[in-house]
């Protein structure tokens, strides 16, 4: 067992100590994190760095080799933790959406809230549908998912996380899976939900954005934290080797 | 045949009779036409022709049996399965490994020698420890039996159905705060069903078929009410020419419904 963080009210997320070793690879070695209430954290780093395993370590989709996160204060790893209460306060947005095909968009948006959030038919449908024009498609509804764009079913997904009223969302390269026409409109949607306040934390490959949303820029190579700092400052006078290279090769 | 491929997946048929992949070369199915004159013969000469008369009055009767042993044993069968194919994945390795024994054995011993051995010594068994009485009818046990292996057999096709959905499923499902259970009923398992319909189709086929094997217990299906004709009246032609015709006219429908599922699930 670690010994305990500090952690104050404004810490959403923290990531203490984090290590996670898949068989011989170790994907991430002892990070540190944190996100503070109404931050959008952004990671980045090249392939393979680790930022995707960090992510999901926060939700507990990922259970750590050593280290603990705790969320709002409650520490994911206790076997005591209840990890459904705490997950239905967190978002997550998937690089291959991961929308339910079974269901059509409104289904896909009220499942979990009646399941988990206890509520009637009527509300999670007034709920899904104010998410749905919160992301500017709510004449999809009716359809299923397969019937609609890339751009469209992670737009759903993001609708269908924010229906869960969540305190923090977190995004896994949410528009890596996408054609390059469809990049904006997802990319809006996150703009506008980083302006409305929501603690978000992204993981991502596109540069502008890390730079235009980031209030906090974390980058990642091996496994490690190699930089991290205000967005626009690392962005204009990267301090790290490996920063700067990373950097020349993708902008 | 193009089974439905996902990575570490079992490969699930979904073009049994070849029919679509014979439509991808630009072939035209001459073995249906072919099979259809074929069922035309033999319905005529069951229907029309004297000489089978006494063969179609006698074997007939049986075909409400086949058909409702075939109907009872897999409906059981499916729920057996669902159970078995739901513990071979279970993270309780108790129920896992029991799972595991249940269809590896099944697999393991020809279908004839489970029939025997499920109703002459498990069913009897079953009843005495139990304290039922052991005068169940042959039919009972038949379809007890029928419904044993098949559920060992159905298992494999919902585990293989489970595995098919892909991983994110229940990733997404469970990051929204649903817990495994619902995740599974909810998600998982609506998405596994619906991609072994074709496959659960070929089973039912399959057990169609088997129930011939239910004759050894004297069960009167048609394959016994044949055999009866046949051996009393020896008219060995009439008798199994009526019976082909029976099965190969039921067979021949169930598959090209199954065949029209499959395609039509794959469209979505």
């Amino acid at each position: 067992m670690v010994e305990q963080p500090a952690i104050g009210d404004n810490d959403r997320v923290v990531v203490h100590r984090l290590s996670k070793r898949f068989g011989n690879v170790q994907a991430v070695a002892d990070v540190n994190l944190r996100v503070r209430v109404g931050e959008a954290m952004v990671i980045v780093g090249p392939s393979g760095s680790g930022k995707s395993t960090v992510l999901r370590c926060m939700n507990h989709l990922e259970v750590p080799t050593k280290g603990a996160i705790y969320i709002d204060g409650v520490h994911l790893e206790d076997p005591k933790t209840d990890i459904n209460a705490v997950r239905k306060e967190m978002g997550m947005v998937f690089q291959q959406f991961n929308l339910f095909p079974h269901l059509t968009v409104m289904g896909n948006l009220t499942l979990a809230q009646k399941r988990v959030r206890r509520r009637s038919q009527k509300e999670a449908e007034e709920i899904g549908m104010q998410q749905l024009n919160r992301v500017g498609i709510p004449e999809k509804a009716r359809m299923k998912p397969a019937q609609l764009s890339g751009g469209q079913q992670q737009r759903v997904a993001i609708a269908r996380s924010l229906a869960m009223n969540p305190k923090v969302m977190l995004f896994d390269e949410p528009t890596s899976a996408l054609d390059p026409e469809m990049i904006n409109e997802v990319l809006d949607v996150m703009r506008e939900l980083a302006a409305s306040g929501m603690t978000m934390v992204v993981v991502t490959h596109e540069m502008g954005f890390a730079r235009e949303i980031g209030s906090h820029l974390v980058m990642m190579d091996e496994g490690r934290v190699v930089e991290e700092g205000n967005a626009a400052e690392v962005f204009a006078n990267p301090q790290n080797e490996r920063t700067r290279a990373f950097f020349s090769k993708i902008l | 045949m193009r089974p439905v491929q996902v990575p570490g997946a079992a490969e699930i048929e979904t073009d049994p009779l070849g029919i679509e992949a014979s439509q991808e070369r630009g072939e035209f199915p001459y073995w249906l036409v072919l099979m259809l004159l074929i069922i035309g013969l033999f319905a005529y000469l069951t229907f029309f022709d004297p000489t089978y008369v006494g063969a179609r009055r006698a074997i007939l009767p049986g075909l409400g049996i086949t058909i409702r042993a075939t109907l009872i044993a897999f409906v059981i069968a499916l729920v057996i399965g669902l159970i078995a194919g739901l513990g071979r994945i279970a993270r309780n390795s108790v129920v896992r490994t029991l799972a595991t024994t249940y269809v590896e054995f099944i697999r393991g011993v020809p279908m004839l020698v489970l029939i025997f051995a499920v109703a002459l010594v498990i069913v009897p068994l079953l009843a005495d420890a139990l304290g039922f009485s052991n005068r169940l009818p042959q039919e009972v046990r038949a379809i007890i039996a029928l419904a044993l292996i098949y559920g060992g057999y159905i298992a494999e096709v919902f585990r293989a159905g489970v595995e098919s959905v892909h991983p994110g499923q229940l990733e997404a499902s469970r990051s929204l705060g649903m817990p495994h259970s619902s995740a599974m009923r909810h998600v998982v398992i609506p998405q596994a069903v619906r991609n072994v319909l074709p496959a659960l189709g070929n089973d039912f086929i399959s057990m169609l078929k088997d129930s011939s094997l239910l004759s050894v217990l004297g069960v009167t299906e048609i394959t016994q009410q044949a055999r009866i004709f046949a051996s009393s009246t020896f008219q060995f032609r009439e008798g199994f020419l009526v019976l082909t015709f029976l099965y190969l006219t039921m067979t021949l429908v169930l598959s090209l419904l199954v065949a029209w599922l499959g395609r039509r699930l794959k469209r979505g």
